[in-house]
């Protein structure tokens, strides 16, 4: 159980990346309500206190609401959630051009790359 | 009051054995703690200390506001690496023992984990195998309805299906907002996902004592890593 989780990150953050994700990804709709702080900490293998500062940190990023006595829900504002999707597209792209600039790969040299790269997963898949 | 536990410049000697060297902190409410070191490094003897079972040579502890007597185990659930179980007795009748001693033994809750936990009422004691032991021992514990839980090495000989088992007993049934955990472990890596905070010893001293996220985001360290940085 331990070893699901990266070393050197907060493990609240990485819950917190995966429940994005889920929702950008449409696993998680508009509205749904996500599961109590008591499931979500027994299915994860983390520790309750863990899982109330995942639900106040998606909240804070307002893609999460909680309403009294009810739980929590994914926002119902389909625009948040399109925001994250960009945000974390660019995000990931950034840090990715970061490195092979540093490297000194051309843009061609790049997009050549994950096309080949994309192929390949197809293929595999 | 936010504080359960408080050391203040805690020593303890064993006739002439130092077993605690002037320990100071505090713990918050509502945590869970994991206090790691080596064998002899005095993590039973702080838990101990907070059971009211050894008195300090020097220095206070101070347990949800009071100073800990025989009185202390009203505050406090204690699981401790001994084996507390009577062979005598089935397994029900050791839940009904606990709840005929303690006055906030919930006994609805002790079903509930004896069901979770898969424990048969009927089976003798005797007769339970090491993990069953185990299990029913942390039922025990956690069916109390006290600030303060204390496991002394709850995981430790158990294979690593009884471990998960309990460890995620633990998850469905503390109850963070009343209760405080504490607990010592070899298996830091297994219980760190379940850690708020961690208290490190060595031969008797306190080494660190740290929030698992701070250690995750300063260091960029598991705490398994971080503890190798001071050794």
């Amino acid at each position: 159980m331990g070893n699901d989780y990266e070393s050197s990150r907060p493990i609240y953050l990485q819950l917190v990346d995966k429940m994005s994700f889920r929702m950008i990804r449409g696993d998680l709709k508009p509205g749904d309500k996500l599961p109590s702080v008591r499931d979500m900490a027994v299915d994860s293998g983390v520790n309750p206190n863990t899982i109330q500062r995942v639900y106040a940190e998606l909240e804070r990023m307002d893609i999460a609401e909680v309403k009294r006595g009810q739980g929590t829900f994914v926002t119902q504002d389909e625009e948040k959630l399109l925001q994250l999707r960009e945000e974390l597209k660019q995000r990931q792209i950034q840090s990715f051009m970061k490195e092979m600039n540093d490297m000194g790969f051309t843009l061609d040299e790049i997009i050549n790359g994950i096309k080949l790269e994309f192929d390949n997963e197809k293929g595999r898949d | 009051m936010s504080t359960i536990v408080e050391f203040k410049h805690v020593s303890k000697r064993y006739r002439m054995t130092k077993a605690l060297d002037d320990i100071t902190f505090t713990i918050p409410k509502g945590k869970v703690v994991g206090l790691i070191g080596s064998n002899g490094s005095g993590k039973s003897t702080i838990l101990k200390l907070m059971s009211g079972l050894v008195r300090p040579t020097k220095g206070k502890v101070v347990i949800n506001g009071i100073v800990p007597d025989r009185l202390i185990n009203r505050q406090v659930a204690y699981l401790s690496e001994a084996d507390v179980l009577y062979d005598f007795y089935k397994v029900k009748e050791m839940v009904d023992f606990f709840s005929g001693i303690y006055a906030d033994f919930d006994s609805e809750k002790a079903e509930e984990m004896l069901e979770f936990m898969k424990l048969d009422h009927n089976k003798p004691i005797k007769h339970l195998s090491k993990g069953q032991r185990g299990r029913l021992k942390l039922v025990l514990a956690l069916s109390r309805q006290v600030p303060l839980i204390l496991l002394d090495e709850p995981l430790s000989g158990l294979d690593p299906m009884v471990r998960e088992s309990i460890i995620k007993g633990l998850i469905s049934f503390i109850d963070l907002e009343k209760q405080t955990v504490i607990m010592t472990t070899h298996e830091v890596e297994e219980v760190e996902p379940l850690l708020d905070q961690v208290i490190a010893v060595m031969d008797g001293k306190l080494l660190a004592f740290e929030d698992v996220d701070t250690i995750r985001r300063k260091e960029n360290k598991s705490i398994v890593d971080w503890l190798k940085s001071y050794t």
